[in-house]
């Protein structure tokens, strides 16, 4: 006999959803869920009216309101949404789930939130699944041991039509963590070092796995936080094998198997991980007790230091692109090369976002701030990613810590991760974010981000300079 | 879809590497339920600087936008090909580009052309100082002709040349596996 062909756990759940793959062709292949929002989806329902399509699964589509909505005063008698062009895609999706039959979980629902944080946290994304919304961040559910990857609009009519798209398939990356993080160190501290050795494009055109002791001892919420960053290193997706972390995590989840069935589930979820002797395209490893609590300087996410450590100076870049791409960041973010960002003045703390909206990213930066106040200078917005999380929150006293210590505690949404529902810097503020993107004007024209965890996050919001959370650890 | 063959142009050079579909097109820009309307928001935010590229008279009527390498990563924003096209261009010319992006740009007509990193300099070295030169994409070839009458290839997969070549979208060729997508239903 011959010997078995050993697969990774991409290639098992890419091998399994393909559906027909012509020569000279890219491949049809099957997504088992498609998650959609009220941005990137109303031009794509519109492309099925002009044809005169229906959608093919309504029941392997689900829907949520996120990115535009305000995050405060939803519970109020009489509320509405002020925005005109905001509120009329609210209405439109809400038409077009109506008209279809797809479930939506609109503002009043006990389900609503961030699309990347409800999908897991419902049970809906599952191992071995093929997931994919019209949102970069759909490499969060990866963390379920799922393929989950983020489309355009196009694709997201081709989804809805026929439940499959057309792939070439990626190339794999090995992303392997040994070791143990330090106290101070958590998930988005993993992730941001890792794009900052390989790139913002340094996964273009690959699937990662993320491998490693240092990622097995992860719980299912700093999974999601590490598989969230993949698509800001280039990459497609990234993705976790599951295990009996995973499996603890989705038993008795809403959307989750159960009974006889939950079993049958675990027992072909078991298959899933890489063969032993599966090899990868590339691999990269990193010693995850060597990593230190990161921030970043610039103006994309791999423009991230350890907090301690003096921001590039772009002289000592010997390639030409990459030298002006960092004068460039630096001017925008107006700050000086070869020092430390340690007490450097910031106007505003975010902590949020599909990154870190979760209940274990609150109950970090919680910790941080019980019996403390923030800096009377800071702004600080605490935003759930679901009105789960929110509960929750609430039920733990969390959201009573954010309240006493001068944050603002507001309803689930995307908020200033993207600034189109209101919640926005103004040009020139500094905020500390625990969202995913530092790009220019994402939080706000003008706006200048710093990413870090949720623990920097609240350090700096007690002393209104960037601070490394260590100081503040008892 | 416009169908694209070949295409003659002059370049607007843009040389900034890693170029995130969030300038390209800023989110409040999404607000929107249409396609159409977006070429004014193309790169909105770095033209309210006054000598930015698109701001300066070679930009109008040139079809090429030769962008530094990593164009178009981050979001997954079809906005951004669609505003690229609404304000005239009808290819990007890089080294690399964001995945989604890419796929973006394809299945709307917008054709993302790479080159190896040499090439691609020099080009951007002579566009930058002369606004008048021209290149020649042409997809049946997959060539770039250059200002010194050199051609050099790019890649494309088969499919995708074929859609543009023809103008036809890629959900017609999905919408003929109906019957293969049913019967891998019935069986999963
Ligand atoms: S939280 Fe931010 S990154 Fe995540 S889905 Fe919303 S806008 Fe996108």
């Amino acid at each position: 006999m011959p010997p078995l062909e050993k697969k990774t756990l991409f290639e098992k759940i890419w091998d399994s959803h393909v559906v027909y793959h012509e020569t000279g062709c890219p491949a049809v292949l099957y997504i088992d869920l498609h998650l959609i929002h009220e941005v990137t989806s109303p031009q794509a329902f519109q492309g099925l009216r002009e044809r005169g399509l229906p959608v093919h699964r309504p029941d392997r589509t689900l829907a949520t309101i996120d990115h535009i909505i305000p995050t405060r005063g939803r519970s109020l008698p009489g509320f509405r949404i002020l925005d005109p062009q905001a509120s009329r895609m609210v209405t439109e999706l809400r038409d077009n789930c109506r008209q279809w039959g797809i479930e939506l979980y609109d503002l009043n629902s006990e389900h609503q939130g961030i699309v990347h944080v409800i999908g897991p946290q419902i049970g809906a994304t599952q191992p071995g699944m093929t997931v994919v919304c019209g949102d970069s961040h759909t490499s969060t559910h990866g963390a379920m041991g799922a393929l989950a990857f983020g489309i355009g609009t196009s694709e997201v009519e081709h989804v809805l039509a026929t439940q499959c798209l057309l792939q070439t398939r990626p190339r794999t990356m090995e992303i392997r963590l040994e070791g143990r993080l330090q106290p101070g160190v958590s998930a988005k501290d993993i992730i941001l070092a890792v794009i900052a050795k390989i790139g913002v494009s340094g996964g273009v055109g690959h699937v990662f796995e993320y491998t490693g002791s240092a990622i097995r001892a992860l719980t299912m919420d700093e999974r999601m936080t590490v598989c969230n960053m993949s698509i800001e290193g280039g990459a497609r997706a990234g993705m976790i094998a599951p295990d009996d972390t995973t499996f603890q995590y989705l038993n008795g989840r809403p959307s989750a198997p159960n009974g006889p069935a939950w079993d049958a589930a675990v027992a072909k979820w078991r298959t899933l991980p890489s063969d032993d002797g599966a090899t990868f395209d590339q691999a990269v490893s990193l010693d995850a007790s060597r990593i230190e609590p990161m921030i970043t300087y610039g103006t994309n996410p791999g423009m991230a230091i350890p907090v301690t450590g003096p921001v590039p100076d772009p002289a000592a870049v010997a390639d030409s692109g990459q030298r002006s791409a960092l004068l460039k960041a630096l001017e925008y973010m107006a700050l000086e090369p070869g020092r430390s960002l340690l007490g450097h003045p910031i106007d505003v703390v975010f902590i949020g976002s599909c990154t870190n909206s979760r209940i274990a990213d609150l109950r970090g930066a919680a910790s941080v701030l019980r019996g403390r106040r923030i800096n009377p200078r800071v702004r600080m917005l605490v935003v759930p990613g679901s009105a789960d999380v929110s509960k929750q929150a609430e039920s733990e006293g969390l959201a009573e810590v954010f309240r006493a210590a001068g944050a603002e505690w507001r309803e689930p949404g995307c908020s200033m991760c993207i600034a189109m529902n209101g919640d926005e810097l103004s040009a020139g503020q500094y905020c500390v974010s625990t969202s995913n993107r530092n790009f220019e004007g994402r939080q706000g024209q003008g706006g200048r981000t710093m990413l870090a965890s949720p623990l920097t996050a609240a350090a700096c919001a007690v002393t209104g300079v960037v601070s490394d959370v260590r100081t503040l650890l008892g | 879809m416009q169908p694209f063959t070949k295409l003659t142009s002059r370049l607007v050079p843009l040389p900034t590497r890693d170029i995130d579909t969030d300038q390209i097109i800023p989110a409040r820009f999404l607000k929107t339920t249409v396609k159409s309307g977006l070429g004014e928001a193309l790169f909105n935010d770095w033209r309210l600087q006054p000598n930015f590229i698109l701001n300066q008279p070679r930009a109008t009527g040139a079809s090429i936008l030769l962008a530094g390498d990593n164009f178009g990563c981050g979001s997954s924003r079809e906005h951004a090909p669609w505003a690229l096209l609404a304000f005239g261009f009808r290819a990007v010319v890089s080294t690399s580009f964001g995945d989604i992006f890419r796929n973006n740009s394809l299945k709307n007509g917008l054709l993302p052309v790479a080159l190896d990193a040499a090439t691609h300099a020099a080009l951007m070295e002579r566009s930058v100082a002369d606004a008048s030169l021209e290149i020649t994409i042409d997809l049946e070839s997959q060539t770039v002709t250059l200002p010194d009458g050199k051609s050099v290839g790019f890649p494309i997969d088969a499919f995708s040349r074929s859609c543009l070549l023809a103008g036809v979208d890629q959900l017609g060729y999905l919408l003929k596996q109906q019957d293969r997508i049913a019967a891998f239903e019935a069986r999963a």
